[in-house]
């Protein structure tokens, strides 16, 4: 077990190490010059000289990763070259709250959607309410999030006018309004994420429904909803865990998409801001916190598994 | 690969081959049915969008956000330009993308996993690690982050999506391969002497095809989907190509006025996806690869 954590968490070292890398050369090939960009495409060869001499462009390559991977072991992200200057850092510091409470209500939102989906379709097999839920899941499978969003903003906040349409409040300035401009990215987000999750819940519990303990169990006279939740469900579960870090990754994509669409400036807006304003301090500091993220789910769903089946924890 | 191959009476019937019988099973299951008609239709509508558009999808009159009437069936947008006529040009680009970038995927992905698998030892090492840092991530993130490096425009979309996408292919091509390189006609065939190119793309590779046509298929839909987040985010293809991500993106500042521009474009994208889906999700019951069911997930 202990071995087995520690092979986990050094590979996940050695990914982020790969990406911080590849981060760094693949963006120093690029077509775009980010001086230019800075000059906003005006020809001036003494300012090029200089903004290239103060950002240390001017050294030998390997100079400029063995500089820039010292600072990012310190947590010095470097300045955005673009508008205020602001240290990437700290708009990092800055968007990732956001984009956690984000993804944790997106989360939540597709577990109470999914798990009593699941659970009535598997149970109730194809019965009309079933297919329901599978006509339901195949529509929210093949919904983009980004126009959901819109439609929910078109219904909730333009027509009805009760929600706000954009933007993003703190916790600490009070429950409601945090929650409010959150509640609509978060369904547009964990809808098509709990459709995910409705299914393989399913398919997991006619699976384990078929086993000789849960007949065993029948046969004892257990009441269903015993049998169901307390025999069955956490069985199913497992399955559904291996593949939760695939489909965290996918919530973060949606987050990634959909802050943009509600003007949340999380994570997923810093890197495609960045993107749009060729300010590569910040799409690289983007892509290795939003990398991490990944690295840090994936690594957390395979020591979850550990823990719920104990099969794994004695091997 | 199995039922396609099975015959019911032991013999192959005369004049149908394995792939006709699995076309007929296929098209007994109504997910498909309904699937390959929507996607004939989409298909009709890129092939023949010339013909069929009612105006020129960059022509633009004076009706600005006019609502759906005769002469604008789905309404017009915020340059008076028909709704329609730029959803039906926009088919043209997202199959397309779809199409062309799993392509390639499939090509890159299958001949790496293929080697990886075949071939073991240090090759499999170093392919694999590769194939795992990417496998950490979803595609649609990695297609970002490419079109981040190479910049926007239709072959950077197209570049970054495919690369985006190998990881899926490589990974079951080599399980497959894993599989099937223990089986008996692989060791005959080295015995009379065929070469590792010979065995891998004759005998290794056709019997790994059903779960990568399950897994093209859906990646299809996926890669689609993909595209028109990237236009949407601004990173897609150029601006003056009306495609479907795009024009919701420029339709997005007015919807409280014209909600057609919000709605359409989506129904669109929807439409094409759940066809796609659907049509992967009866292949995988008639190929029955349970395998790829997660992969497809992603």
């Amino acid at each position: 077990m202990t071995a087995y954590l520690a092979r986990r968490v050094l590979g996940a070292i050695v990914v982020m190490f790969v990406v911080a890398t590849l981060v760094f050369f693949m963006l120093r090939i690029l077509p775009g010059d980010p001086i230019a960009a800075m000059l906003f495409d005006v020809e001036d060869p003494d300012a090029v000289e200089f903004l290239r001499t103060k950002y240390g462009l001017d050294q030998p390559i390997y100079v400029q990763y063995v500089k820039w991977f010292g600072h990012l072991l310190t947590g010095d992200l470097g300045q955005s070259i673009y508008g205020s200057r602001q240290d990437v850092t700290r708009t990092i510091l800055e968007a990732f709250p956001r984009t956690m409470s984000l993804a944790g209500l997106s989360f939540l939102i597709a577990m109470i959607i999914a798990v009593p989906a699941g659970l009535i379709s598997a149970v109730r097999k194809n019965s009309t309410l079933d297919h329901v839920v599978t006509v339901v899941a195949f529509l929210g499978l093949s919904m983009p999030d980004f126009w959901f969003a819109i439609i929910l903003i078109i219904a909730f906040a333009a027509n009805l006018q009760w929600l706000p349409a954009i933007g993003y409040v703190p916790i600490a300035e009070g429950l409601w309004p945090w929650f409010s401009h959150l509640i609509l990215p978060s369904i547009a987000i964990g809808t098509p994420f709990a459709a995910i999750i409705a299914r393989m819940i399913r398919s997991s519990m006619l699976e384990v429904l078929q086993m000789d303990y849960i007949r065993v169990a029948r046969s004892k006279g257990l009441l269903n909803t015993r049998l169901i939740l307390v025999h069955a469900f956490p069985n199913a579960l497992i399955p559904v865990v291996t593949v939760m870090g695939i489909a965290i990754a996918l919530l973060m994509a949606g987050t990634v998409i959909v802050e943009n669409v509600f003007a949340i400036k999380g994570l997923g807006r810093v890197l495609i801001q960045g993107i749009l304003n060729r300010d590569f301090p910040v799409v690289q500091g983007a892509i290795l916190v939003v990398s991490a993220i990944f690295v840090f789910a994936n690594l957390l769903v395979d020591v979850l598994y550990t823990v719920i089946d104990p099969r794994i924890r004695f091997d | 690969m199995a039922i396609l191959n099975e015959t019911v009476d032991g013999e192959e019937s005369a004049g149908r081959s394995g792939w006709s019988r699995g076309a007929a099973l296929l098209l007994r299951d109504k997910r498909a049915v309904v699937g390959l008609i929507i996607l004939g239709l989409f298909s009709g509508m890129a092939i023949f969008a010339p013909l069929i558009a009612p105006y020129d999808p960059n022509a633009q009159d004076f009706s600005m956000m006019e609502g759906l009437s005769w002469t604008h069936l789905l309404g017009t947008d915020d340059l008076g330009r028909d709704l329609l006529s730029r959803l039906i040009f926009g088919t043209q680009i997202s199959l397309f993308v779809g199409v062309s970038t799993v392509a390639i995927a499939l090509v890159i992905g299958v001949f790496l996993g293929v080697v990886a698998g075949y071939f073991g030892g240090v090759l499999d090492n170093i392919i694999m690690r590769y194939i795992d840092v990417q496998w950490a991530f979803p595609n649609f993130i990695i297609a970002v982050y490419l079109v981040a490096v190479f910049g926007n425009g239709l072959m950077n979309v197209i570049i970054a999506i495919s690369l985006a996408f190998i990881d899926d292919f490589a990974r079951v091509a080599r399980s497959m391969v894993l599989t099937i390189k223990e089986e008996q006609y692989i060791d005959a065939a080295k015995t009379v002497g065929a070469s590792s190119w010979r065995i891998m793309w004759l005998h290794v590779l056709p019997n790994a095809a059903a779960p990568l046509i399950v897994v093209g298929t859906v990646s299809i839909s996926y890669a689609i989907l993909a595209e028109a987040g990237l236009s949407f985010l601004g990173l897609g293809v150029n601006p003056s190509t009306p495609t479907w991500g795009l024009i919701l993106s420029e339709g997005r500042s007015f919807i409280s006025r014209a909600w057609w521009i919000g709605v359409f474009p989506g129904l669109f994208i929807m439409l094409t996806v759940l066809s796609i889906n659907f049509l992967g999700d009866a292949l995988r019951d008639l190929l029955d690869t349970r395998e790829t069911a997660n992969i497809a997930a992603r």
